[in-house]
């Protein structure tokens, strides 16, 4: 038996709502999966269970703010290997009229699918190995995603039975937020779109009031003047407890933790240099932004010098298991959150250019994972693309450091007794002095100027 | 108080005056007055050398006023209906319009070309047509659809003072329509808000400006106030202000007299929805001639044109949509 209880998702927090249950009583947990949807000050995170077992009991109800470590659930830890899947295998449906048969997904069968299928399942909640692929041998494409995600009613197992036409097969299938339309199902005209984006309104709960059934702009308007329903209220933007939340996280931070700055500017020209080739060759979808190239190395320093890496707990330095990147974003109406580039350290660049992108795009829309929100070890901020020359940075507890990286900018620099105009960055450390000591710190910079000159070690 | 054809004759007397490389030339615009009188009285006035009867041959007397353009003169020349302009196509576009493009901009050919333009007065498919989109599709070409007096009386000189080739397309039924010339200069570059409004934008030019107008009256008076926006130049558009209006009504209505395929309304519905689409609270509604060659039997023609009701319900259309 263990309870799974609300995190803390993040040092700033103190209570959460569970606005959404991704289980139901009876179903089979892995370990690593996301649980719930729980809405802090912040953002919308969904939660990963930290157990393996079967979800006995939910404790809490929806919409209700309960204070970080209140048991939410019981999951008791008899481990049903076998069961991959939370729902009874569906019986094999009959193929689309006058189609050819499919091989249907057996649940003992996963199909072979594309990685980014795999990125695109996960990130939508649905389970790939029970969606019905239509590809070649079964294989599961974008299209049956798409179908499975739009014509799922929210939270009920689609019975076959009931529904033979349908191709879907999934049992669990998250509300679609406000952030997310399900795309070209809302008949809604485009400035009630941009509308309803700007004033955080869900298309769904707008009543249409055209000639046409399409939600026009004053209905948007209206649904937004209406008094808000408390699971839209939890969901609508702006959030006033960000601001709240960043500042009892940054007071704590000014007050607790002795900083130290050390400011080291770096010759990015080989850096530069180097990822100018490699863009070349690749497509531009693929091609790598400086900022990934700086998160590489400052993650790989770090590495180097794990006394930065980790956080101060109780009196003492307790280093991190991984390099966990937080890479400070900020939203689009205001605010800040810093989720963790897990692993950053030992990520091809690529990879690591890729899930950055999938974390801004994330963070912009409230899709975090809890353990984005709680396990970054070290922070990254780079605020070059606002003109800045260099950040000094406020640490975020309980970190022991955090790092700054300005604007790109050619500037006069002299090498080997040449004076030259080279692309420069400004490189900053903001350290915890009771974790390490300005030594330390160098080391740190000189690591990350080392890395920087020689990118075909990133 | 006078009327939009004698504002038209009052232009060109003036241009006539200022400046002695302007001429007048096209059919029937001397001794008959013009075709339809706008030219009354200036032979009298101004002489032979000034004002040019020409033979019925579009294409030789428009690249005759093409080649003194080139030559340094100033001429305005008169095609009768924009009909029997696609005799001068050929000169309009191949010539008029590539010239300083083609002689890598060494020639401009100042050319005014005035025609008429649309339905309405019993003159069947070969008089009726409305072909100013067409000429809107040609780069190289400024085209001006006076609708009001004071446009039509101050429009001329600006567009003899373009270096490159103006078309003005007046429409047949606005000779008659009275109005205030007024005193204010005005330019050949942007569209005019005709009659402010915050529901719904109606985008009407020359002949159609008018049923926009009795139509934003008779919508007024269902509790709709629509802005009515008088195109005025069909090239270059004036994108910005085609936006900032269905910016301010997020509707629009377009009432051309040209045939929908293909149309000025088709190009300004395009660019709503390139440029605005984010703007809009419903589809871009369009009114516009039948696909039919006009007919002659008076109703018939009417039932073919973009009449008043017609954008009334298209507005409300859009409105409620």
């Amino acid at each position: 038996m263990a309870e799974f209880l609300m995190p803390s998702l993040g040092a700033d927090m103190e209570t959460g709502t569970v606005t959404e249950w991704l289980v139901k009583p009876g179903d089979t947990i892995v370990r690593g999966e996301p649980i719930a949807v729980i809405d802090t000050d912040k953002a919308t995170i969904e939660v990963e269970s930290f157990h393996t077992g079967v979800v006995e009991r939910l404790l809490v109800g929806l919409d209700e703010r309960v204070p970080v470590g209140t048991p939410l659930a019981v999951i008791s830890e008899k481990v049903a290997p076998a069961a991959r899947h939370r729902a009874p295998a569906p019986p094999a449906q009959a193929p689309p009229a006058g189609a050819a048969p499919v091989p249907g997904p057996s649940p003992e069968h996963v199909p072979a699918m594309t990685p980014l299928i795999r990125r695109l399942a996960a990130e939508r909640g649905l389970d790939p190995a029970a969606v019905h692929g239509t590809g070649p041998g079964g294989r599961v494409t974008r299209a049956d995603l798409e179908r499975a995600t739009a014509g799922e009613p929210a939270g009920k197992p689609a019975a076959p039975s009931a529904a033979p036409q349908t191709r879907i097969q999934k049992t669990r299938i998250q509300k679609t937020r406000a952030q997310v339309p399900a795309p070209a199902r809302i008949k809604a005209s485009p400035l009630a779109r941009r509308l309803a984006a700007e004033l955080g309104v869900d298309l769904r709960t707008v009543t249409a009031t055209g000639r046409t059934g399409a939600i026009r702009a004053d209905d948007v308007r209206r649904t937004a003047a209406a008094p808000p329903a408390p699971t839209a209220a939890a969901r609508a933007r702006p959030r006033p407890g960000m601001r709240q939340a960043i500042a009892r996280a940054m007071s704590r931070s000014k007050r607790e933790i002795p900083h130290y700055y050390l400011t080291a500017t770096t010759d990015l020209s080989a850096a530069l240099t180097w990822l100018r080739e490699r863009n070349r060759q690749l497509p531009v979808p693929r091609r790598i932004l400086p900022a990934a190239l700086l998160l590489k190395a400052a993650a790989r320093a770090v590495a180097e010098v794990p006394q930065l890496n980790g956080f101060w707990r109780d009196d003492a330095f307790v280093p991190g298991e991984a390099v966990h990147l937080g890479v400070a974003i900020s939203l689009r109406d205001g605010g800040l959150i810093a989720p963790a580039l897990h692993d950053a350290a030992n990520r091809d660049l690529a990879d690591l250019m890729a899930a950055m992108k999938d974390l801004v795009g994330r963070a912009r829309t409230g899709r975090l994972r809890g353990s984005e929100m709680t396990e970054a070890t070290i922070t990254v901020t780079n605020l070059g693309d606002q003109g800045v020359e260099s950040v000094h940075g406020v640490i975020y507890p309980p970190q022991v450091a955090l790092v700054g990286f300005g604007r790109i900018s050619e500037r006069p620099w002299a090498v080997g007794g040449l004076l030259g105009v080279r692309p420069l960055v400004t490189v900053t450390l903001a350290a915890d002095h009771r974790a390490s000591d300005g030594y330390t710190g160098g080391r740190f910079l000189t690591a990350v100027d080392r890395l920087l000159n020689h990118p075909e070690e990133l | 108080m006078t009327t939009y054809r004698e504002a038209m004759r009052e232009a060109i007397s003036e241009a006539l005056l200022a400046d002695e490389r302007v001429f007048l030339m096209g059919e029937d615009v001397g001794m008959y007055g013009g075709c339809f009188a706008v030219s009354l009285g200036l032979l009298e006035k101004f002489g032979p050398e000034r004002v040019r009867d020409t033979p019925l041959s579009e294409s030789a007397f428009v690249g005759a006023g093409i080649g003194a353009a080139m030559g340094g003169m100033r001429p305005i020349v008169e095609i009768m209906t924009v009909n029997f302009s696609l005799l001068a196509l050929d000169q309009i576009l191949n010539n008029a319009a590539t010239i300083l493009h083609m002689s890598g901009g060494q020639f401009n050919v100042p050319l005014v070309i005035r025609m008429t333009t649309g339905a309405g007065r019993q003159l069947a498919a070969q008089h009726s047509h409305s072909l100013e989109g067409w000429y809107a599709h040609i780069p190289g070409l400024r085209i001006l659809a006076p609708a009001t007096v004071a446009d039509a009386r101050w429009m001329l000189a600006p567009a003899l003072a373009d270096p490159d080739p103006v078309l003005i397309f007046e429409h047949g039924s606005l000779y008659n329509v009275p109005g205030e010339p007024g005193t204010e200069k005005v330019d050949i570059v942007s569209a005019a808000v005709r009659r402010p409004g915050r529901d719904v934008t109606l985008l009407a030019y020359g002949g159609t400006l008018h049923k926009a107008l009795s139509a934003a009256e008779e919508l007024a008076g269902g509790g709709i106030e629509a802005e009515v926006v008088d195109l005025r130049v069909l090239r270059p558009l004036d994108e910005a202000s085609i936006v900032a209006s269905v910016a301010k009504t997020h509707r629009a209505v377009i009432v051309d007299e040209g045939w929908r395929s293909g149309s000025l309304s088709a190009e300004i519905a395009a660019r709503l929805a390139d440029r605005a689409f984010y703007e809009l609270d419903a589809p871009v509604e369009r009114v516009c001639t039948a696909e039919v060659p006009i007919p002659y039997a008076r109703h018939m023609e009417e039932a073919a044109l973009p009449q008043v009701p017609a954008v009334v319900e298209a507005a409300r259309r859009a409105v409620s949509s």
